[in-house]
């Protein structure tokens, strides 16, 4: 017996005109922005699918655009992103591309603040997203829960010297060798609830970033 | 879970239906239903302001094929449709076009099916003046059956074609109506069944893949099943096929739709000449964003 959410069939609160071509493009970048907790210097789309198809009577490169900038999904504001990120220097680009055998709705966001980074979702219907890269890690998160990301040594224990920082439950992890030479791989957790030492996290020898990515909130959920 | 079952705990505990789907939802998820209910009486309170405040207003929506029929609706006279269905089709249009404009709005179920929702409870608080408690209530039990469609079938025109959206709508909407005004879940549940059926088989064919034509008109005249459908499970006519069958036969015909009437603006609607020719245009028009917006600013 499963019951869904009766709030989410009732809502959420957004801004239209399609919860899968407006609310969960601007899910995928919110969720971009959020990584990198700043707003970046630059940011650059790639289209992919049915998103290069439609994405001008969706409002698609708008609602990317609004993500990065953190507004809400249920601000109007949403429609005029391109002028707010004009007023705020920053600068932004969309390009249509073939990004292979991935969801039709996919879109590769690369942000520039200190450094290049690069998140790749898709939006798989309703408004809900799958996160499936972030920077050269593979994952599948569905952002239904707090985030940690930790760029760390590939050695041994590097992943029990983690885990030692965390006292939360752990929802679903992830461990994904992302350069044998640099002997650097990515490890994410999705948590039940934020309760982690980011001090003691960051002082691990084995740790080289780490990132924070709290859970989203959808307005009526 | 079958919406029979909720019906049936309903009538073994002697609760109201919408306490029962509370407290189903509790066991679910552990949320509390006092919470539950001051969220649903959260989306209640948006979807009666984002009407009031769309009501028969032109809209500049983005591919520009439709803004202007909720204004006209409105300023229609005489009227063969009663006011009660007369408001609830412009509010529904209203803020379908609202929809369609990049406005905001409450999915309710999906941001391409809103409009019936929106128009139903509208129509339901200021024509028929059901005070706010019940319409929550109301508003629950439309969840609850909306909840049933999603698990059994979906409400994804990509996945089901426009049955899953604009007919789940409809149905949500009927059961709310007789449920507000009766407090009888069985007969709501008729209702929701009957429109259902109704709206069977519809396709998913938006001309270029945009949530404009045809839906935006289709939210406006399944209001117009949905109220009728209430009205005769008001009257006691029974859906001779239950809600949950009628849910299943609707899951079967969405998989059994080919891939052009799946919101992939390949079929139906979507295929005509003239929405061929409206898409060229659009095209042409050197549409990218940057013309859509300018063409916006100095509209709006």
């Amino acid at each position: 017996m499963i019951f869904l959410g009766l709030l989410d069939i009732l809502g959420p609160v957004m801004v239209g005109p399609s919860s899968s071509h407006t609310l969960g493009a601007m899910r995928i970048a919110k969720f971009a922005r959020k990584f990198v907790a700043t707003i970046p210097r630059e940011v650059a789309f790639l289209l992919h699918g049915s998103f290069t198809k439609t994405c001008e009577g969706h409002g698609t490169k708008k609602a990317l655009l609004a993500g990065i900038l953190d507004l809400s999904y249920d601000d109007e504001r949403i429609a005029e992103s391109y002028n707010l990120a004009r007023q705020q220097g920053l600068k932004f680009t969309f390009e249509l591309a073939d990004l292979g055998d991935v969801h039709p709705n996919t879109v590769r966001v690369r942000l520039f603040s200190d450094e290049w980074h690069e998140i790749e979702g898709c939006s798989i219907g309703g408004g809900a997203i799958r996160i499936t890269k972030v920077d050269e890690a593979e994952c599948e998160l569905d952002w239904k829960y707090d985030t940690l990301i930790v760029v760390n040594r590939d050695e041994p224990k590097a992943l029990m010297k983690i885990l030692s920082c965390i006292d939360a439950n752990i929802a679903n992890p992830y461990l994904r060798r992302i350069n044998v030479l640099q002997q650097k791989a990515v490890t994410i957790l999705e948590l039940d609830e934020s309760k982690y030492d980011a001090e003691k996290l960051r002082k691990l020898d084995v740790v080289l970033e780490h990132y924070f990515v709290p859970r989203d909130q959808l307005l009526g959920r | 879970m079958k919406f029979s079952e909720l019906l049936e705990v309903s009538r073994r505990a002697n609760q109201p239906l919408h306490e029962v789907v509370l407290v189903q939802q509790m066991l679910e998820d552990g949320s509390d239903p006092s919470e539950t209910r001051a969220k649903v009486r959260f989306l209640l309170r948006t979807m009666l302001k984002i009407v009031e405040s769309n009501y028969g207003k032109c809209q500049q929506a983005l591919v520009g094929l439709c803004g202007e029929n909720a204004h006209l609706l409105s300023k229609h006279e005489p009227r063969f449709v009663g006011e009660f269905i007369h408001t609830a089709m412009v509010a529904a249009l209203s803020v379908a076009e609202a929809n369609a404009s990049m406005r905001r709005i409450v999915a309710c179920p999906t941001a391409g099916s809103c409009g019936v929702m929106h128009g139903v409870v509208y129509a339901l608080a200021r024509v028929a003046h059901i005070e706010e408690e019940r319409l929550v209530d109301g508003l629950i039990v439309a969840g609850a059956i909306g909840d049933v469609v999603a698990r059994v079938a979906s409400v994804s025109g990509a996945k089901s074609g426009c049955q899953a959206e604009i007919g789940t709508a409809a149905a949500m909407a009927s059961g709310m109506m007789v449920y507000v005004l009766t407090r009888d879940g069985e007969m709501s549940c008729h209702a929701a069944a009957i429109c259902l059926k109704s709206l069977m088989g519809l396709v998913c064919d938006p001309v270029g893949g945009f949530v404009e034509v045809p839906c935006v008109k289709r939210n406006a005249t399944a209001v117009a099943v949905a109220v009728s459908a209430a009205e005769m499970a008001l009257s006691g006519i029974k859906s001779v096929i239950p809600f949950d069958e009628v849910v299943e036969a609707m899951a079967k015909v969405g998989r059994s739709l080919p891939e052009e009437l799946r919101e992939t603006g390949l079929g139906g609607i979507a295929a005509t000449r003239t929405a061929q020719r409206l898409l060229q245009g659009f095209m042409n028009r050197g549409d990218t964003n940057e013309a859509i917006e300018r063409r916006n600013n100095s509209e709006r």
